[in-house]
């Protein structure tokens, strides 16, 4: 069963990166899709990146009280954290149920009211026309806000810190600009790039083979939200293993 | 032309069409009939090449389309126009933007040359100055109206309608038969239609294709199908007391 949806998936990505019939429409597309998954989500990963980045350091204060470790610590914990594992994996799991559910559903309700048939009728290649901008724009939308996520969690921990009294100020950018090794930037935006790609192709080959009515619609939509979450995890592990 | 050979189409062990052999013609307007189950829109799914039958041909003007791949399609798909039981409007689009769909893809025609195709498009099928609307905004009847101008847009030679008065009321059902008609006319196009409206049997049928349990059962003209004595078609066309006294006085 799971090769057999995998096959299909994979044939399916090969109807996606056949050459467009016209890249000026696909590029009007591609904008529209950046806005969506990027200027549409930056409100949710601004707020939850900020709690997590304040959160993170008071848990970081609290399990770390001892006299022989230096608070700056806090600070270089919370940013390892932030950028190799927090930011990207938790904007890609947001990411998975806001913007893979309405990918799924949107694609999905295209099938059951024949809107697919109609593009392939015109002799338009359905799955270019509909999955490729929002895998282009995922691939390059999420490790932006993965960027963004990063900048915010660093900065909720530095409010977090001050506003507990977990860690001053000054510790807190002492630890965070300390040791700091570039390449960690690198993962995250691979991670973050893998993620993009994973929840845009997945939630749309749910929604792009989905067959009856509503309620199934609102299936697909489910299950590639589930897969989605799966796979970000499981890729997760891949690429760390790979690249740490 | 289509000429469709020996058409055989199975999902799992339910084995829709049985080999069917049907010849429509350019300039004419064929009628698909038959009751629910029939193998009607799967025909017509095979035809269009939204389906792949098991075994037997689709022929375009003497070209085999079921052993076509994608690219080998486009050529004949851009000729081909069609109008959806639920008229498969792009709802992101208005109805001027999803009329003027198939010439951005397609041609190179200027931003004002597609508005004005587009506005003889609404034109034709009365509706004209609705460019803006979405087709949420639009009745059944004007949904069915714009997938017609949609379908023409690009002066097709093949038009495949599937139950084009499904869902309207009768007054507008023939509204919407005598446009197929017109266009059929103008455009001297193949014009294929699965219905079940029994209006448009009588009305506008040149050929008509009567399937039963996936077999061609019957094929004539609306003037035979009056005196024909096969029974299943019969009990088909003239399923009511009324109807069935139309046809004793006919």
């Amino acid at each position: 069963m799971f090769f057999t949806y995998f096959g299909q998936y994979l044939l399916l990505l090969k109807s996606v990166f056949r050459r467009p019939e016209k890249w000026r429409i696909y590029w009007k597309e591609i904008i529209h899709e950046m806005n969506e998954i990027g200027v549409g989500s930056l409100g949710l990963i601004a707020i939850i990146s900020t709690f997590v980045g304040a959160v993170m350091t008071m848990q970081i204060a609290f399990q770390l009280v001892s006299d022989l470790i230096p608070n700056s610590v806090i600070g270089q914990i919370n940013r390892d954290s932030s950028i190799l594992e927090l930011s990207p994996t938790i904007t890609a799991l947001v990411l998975a149920g806001k913007v893979g559910s309405s990918i799924s559903s949107q694609i999905g309700s295209m099938r059951v009211t024949e809107q697919i048939d109609a593009l392939e009728i015109m002799g338009i290649n359905a799955p270019g026309y509909l999955i490729l901008p929002k895998i282009l724009a995922g691939i390059t939308m999420i490790p932006v806000l993965v960027i963004i996520s990063i900048f915010l969690a660093l900065t909720g921990g530095l409010v977090g810190g001050a506003l507990s009294g977990a860690v001053t100020p000054a510790d807190y950018i002492s630890g965070i600009t300390d040791g700091f090794i570039g390449y960690t930037v690198a993962v995250a935006l691979v991670k973050a790039f893998v993620f993009g790609f994973v929840i845009t192709s997945v939630s749309a080959f749910k929604g792009f083979y989905v067959r009856g009515g509503a309620l199934e619609v609102g299936q697909a939509s489910t299950r590639g939200v589930v897969i989605s979450c799966i796979a970000i995890l499981v890729m997760d592990y891949i690429v760390t293993a790979l690249m740490l | 032309m289509i000429e469709v050979q020996n058409i055989h189409k199975s999902f799992g062990d339910n084995h829709v069409l049985r080999g069917i052999d049907a010849k429509f013609e350019a300039g004419k307007i064929s009628l698909i009939i038959g009751g629910s189950g029939s193998g009607k829109s799967t025909l017509l799914k095979c035809m269009v090449g939204l389906h792949s039958p098991e075994q037997g041909k689709v022929l375009y003007q003497d070209q085999d389309f079921t052993r076509m791949n994608f690219e080998d399609r486009i050529p004949i798909r851009k000729e081909i126009g069609m109008l959806f039981q639920n008229s498969a409007l792009f709802d992101s689009m208005t109805v001027e933007q999803n009329i003027i769909f198939s010439l951005e893809m397609f041609t190179d025609m200027s931003r004002a040359e597609k508005i004005e195709r587009a506005n003889f498009c609404l034109e034709r099928v009365n509706l004209a100055g609705r460019n803006k609307l979405y087709p949420a905004e639009l009745s059944g009847g004007m949904k069915k109206r714009v997938g017609i101008a949609r379908a023409i847009s690009m002066s097709p030679k093949y038009l495949f309608v599937d139950e084009p008065n499904s869902g309207l009321d009768p007054e507008t059902a023939i509204l919407i038969d005598e446009l197929i008609a017109e266009l059929t006319e103008e455009y001297q196009c193949t014009t294929v239609v699965v219905t079940h409206d029994m209006n448009s049997v009588m009305g506008i049928g040149d050929y008509i294709l009567f399937l039963y349990k996936g077999q061609k059962w019957w094929e004539g003209s609306n003037k035979e199908i009056a005196h024909s004595d096969v029974e299943e078609l019969n009990n088909f066309v003239f399923a009511s007391p009324f109807m069935k006294v139309a046809k004793e006085r006919f």
